[in-house]
């Protein structure tokens, strides 16, 4: 039996939960909303396979667990590796008639840091050997978990306390590991960027990952207000920002080949300057005034330039 | 399980096999659900032969050719998880690099087997056997079994998914062989008729899987209040080790007439001096006792096969009114006491009241040939530390000084 995703917000509010309340992340967190609105796209019997991160951390403190469903963690840069054992393995028991799932849906989860970095390698692997599963990255833009250290998803200007703006520094002065494109290259069936702001988008996205056969990636954008010293009551108006100043951008590309910018991004006129996303944060603080104005030159027009070559990928021109 | 019955001599595969190819065999006949490997010198035979076995049909196994080790170990565990029968194979620095996932795999109970063909550490880089590799790993929870020879290699193999997928037990087992002295060597294997392995291990009968009708959290945080409680379980399961070992080699005596022990006893009842060894040098350890017996020297042959969980009291027992204890070990713990093995047997013997003199000598580091000179001057050392009532901690041998 393959459930219906729940798109509209009727369904939303009927669709079982797989993640419960009491569980321990923090106020204004997005990852238990992100995993909520994963769960919204889940069509049957799914096991998550988790990197060692905040969410793997604060919702199974021993006894207790807020996960309504299969649940693995094993370490921090393995998840696509022992989703990789899950996935072949339920399916060869099937075959052996020791399993009665003729097809279980395997999702693994990391952070920026367990997928970006650390993790890199066997996300990569799974990727190559073309495992039926999804892989999705919940980036926060550093190591949260272990109390804000710069991450390869972390964004030029950021202030981690592994990329301090101090008097010399502005914060971290390099780019953003474009990994949603490097997951691409790998040639897999489908690529998506999201957001928990829409909504709708991030749940039809993901119900198109898990319904492709061979690998998905799902690129979500997670707002964490104790790192970025924002407001905890703006984290999704902050996941509407990020991809209204454009970095990030909403789209999927499909077999590697074909660009399609996503609704939300596509009907963008033009960008938000990034001052206004940085306004939002305090971990941009240090940006402010006048003398970082050559940097945030630097970082503004990397921005354009990814986006008009996204747009140029997307047959936007 | 079974109704073991003595497998007749016609229904047994007489092949001249390397220790590598012995192991993949025995795979092969254990109906694994999922191998996921990496290649490395000198386990790579393992790997290549059961990829062959795949390639040809012969096996209905997901083969998990992965990026690492690391990776290795991991979708292992996954696969473990979920209630399938897992094996994987490695040595030296590919062991090194799953180390994290090891203690992961013992302490989240997977029974997964892992077969290894000891070698030497890095740096510098080589290819040969020494056990630095197996010691390395002896605190991660692993069950230890060394093998002497390619049939023990064989058996044991097959014995290792019973014994880790034994309720009692559940945990990982190594099965180490010497790299390249029995991984590449060829010597006589008799091999049991498919049915009659498929019949000895049947299925693996998870007790806990992640199973979508009955969801579980596994692998969760636990911090003060819990951790410890975890640790002592696990502890508790090793010890459950030699009882389930015991009564699945009775099991297994039935089938084949053949069996090991955690250790092999050879001439230690009268002996004034025993030598006690791992693996393969078990086999050289014992021409040299036949040779010093002619001459009137009592020798004997302690061939230690089980590491871990150690088996302290019985080794206590074995070792019986000897003189001395003569160890010879292939690794090195830098900075401590003694030795890996020496630390063990004398912690056996510490509560003994008329205690051997132990006698330890590091050899073999990275393949350096260990022949029976090398046994006959230790003895001779030893005898001379019998005569002034004492020994070096432990020393090495067969090296420029």
């Amino acid at each position: 039996m393959t459930e219906p995703a729940a798109v509209r917000l009727k369904d939303m509010l009927q669709k079982d939960q797989i993640l419960s309340s009491g569980h321990r992340m923090c106020a204004g967190c997005a990852a238990p909303t992100i995993v909520k609105l994963m769960g919204m796209a889940l069509r049957g019997p799914t096991i998550v396979c988790e990197a060692t991160g905040c969410l793997e951390v604060a919702t199974t403190i021993y006894p207790f667990t807020a996960w309504k469903i299969p649940w693995i963690h094993v370490a921090f840069e393995n998840a696509a590796a022992v989703a990789s054992g899950v996935v072949e393995a339920m399916a060869v028991m099937h075959e052996k008639g020791r399993s009665e799932y003729e097809h279980v849906d395997v999702i693994a989860i990391g952070g920026d840091g367990g997928t970006f970095d650390i993790g890199f390698g066997a996300l990569s692997g799974a990727l190559e050997r073309g495992h039926d599963m999804v892989y999705m990255v919940y980036d926060n833009g550093a190591y949260q978990n272990t109390g804000i250290q710069r991450s390869g998803a972390t964004l030029p200007g950021q202030e981690t306390t592994t990329s301090w703006a101090g008097k010399v520094e502005p914060g971290k002065r390099q780019r953003k590991k474009p990994l949603a494109e490097i997951v691409a290259a790998h040639k897999i069936p489908y690529v998506a960027t999201v957001d928990p702001y829409h909504y709708r988008d991030f749940v039809q996205k993901f119900r198109k990952a898990l319904e492709v056969e061979g690998p998905a990636f799902i690129h979500a954008y997670s707002p964490c207000p104790r790192g970025w010293r924002s407001d905890t009551s703006k984290s999704i108006e902050l996941s509407k920002l990020a991809v209204e100043v454009g970095i990030h951008p909403l789209y999927e590309v499909i077999d590697g080949e074909e660009w399609i910018m996503s609704g939300p991004s596509k009907n963008l006129k033009e960008l938000k300057p990034i001052e206004e996303y940085w306004a939002s944060q305090g971990q941009f603080r240090h940006l402010r005034g006048p003398k970082w104005d050559d940097f945030k030159k630097v970082i503004q027009d990397q921005i354009s330039h990814d986006w008009e070559l996204l747009r140029k990928r997307c047959g936007l021109e | 399980m079974t109704t073991a019955e003595r497998v007749p001599k016609d229904k047994i595969t007489v092949e001249g096999l390397t220790g590598d190819a012995a192991i993949a065999h025995a795979l092969k006949q254990s109906d694994v659900d999922v191998l996921a490997a990496y290649p490395i010198t000198p386990q790579t035979i393992i790997v290549e032969d059961f990829q062959r076995f795949a390639a040809d049909g012969e096996v209905h196994t997901k083969v998990i050719p992965v990026e690492s080790e690391h990776s290795a170990m991991s979708a292992c565990v996954g696969a473990s998880a979920v209630g399938a029968r897992v094996a994987t194979a490695s040595a030296s620095a590919g062991l090194a690099l799953m180390w994290e996932i090891l203690y992961c795999a013992a302490s989240m109970r997977m029974p997964i087997v892992f077969t290894v063909a000891n070698r030497a550490l890095s740096a510098p880089i080589n290819i040969h056997n020494d056990h630095s590799d197996g010691m390395g790993m002896r605190d991660s929870g692993f069950i230890q079994l060394y093998c002497q020879s390619c049939q023990e290699a064989y058996d044991t193999t097959i014995m290792a998914f019973r014994l880790a997928e034994d309720h009692d037990v559940l945990l990982p087992v190594m099965v180490g062989i010497d790299g390249f002295i029995l991984s590449h060597n060829v010597e006589r294997v008799e091999m049991l008729p498919d049915d009659a392995v498929r019949k000895f291990l049947g299925v693996r009968v998870p007790v806990q899987p992640l199973d979508p009708k009955n969801p579980i959290t596994m692998g969760p945080l636990a911090l003060t209040d819990y951790y410890f409680e975890f640790k002592e379980q696990q502890d508790r399961a090793m010890w459950n080790v030699p009882k389930a070992y015991k009564k699945v080699e009775a099991e297994f005596k039935k089938l084949t007439g053949r069996s090991y022990g955690m250790f092999e006893e050879y001439k230690t009842k009268d002996a004034d001096i025993v030598i006690l060894a791992m693996s393969t040098m078990g086999g050289t350890a014992k021409t040299v006792a036949d040779v010093l017996r002619k001459k009137g020297e009592k020798i004997g042959v302690i061939r230690l096969k089980m590491f871990r969980p150690f088996p302290a009291k019985e080794i206590a027992k074995a070792v019986g009114s000897a003189k001395a204890v003569m160890i010879f070990e292939k690794a090195m713990s830098f900075g401590a006491v003694t030795s890996p093995l020496a630390l063990e047997v004398k912690s056996a013997l510490y509560d003994v009241e008329k205690k051997p003199l132990v006698v330890d000598f590091v050899v073999g580091l990275g393949g350096r040939d260990v022949p029976p000179e090398t046994f006959v001057q230790g003895i001779e050392k030893t005898k001379k530390y019998l005569g002034k009532g004492k020994a070096p901690m432990y020393e090495t041998l067969g090296v420029r000084k």
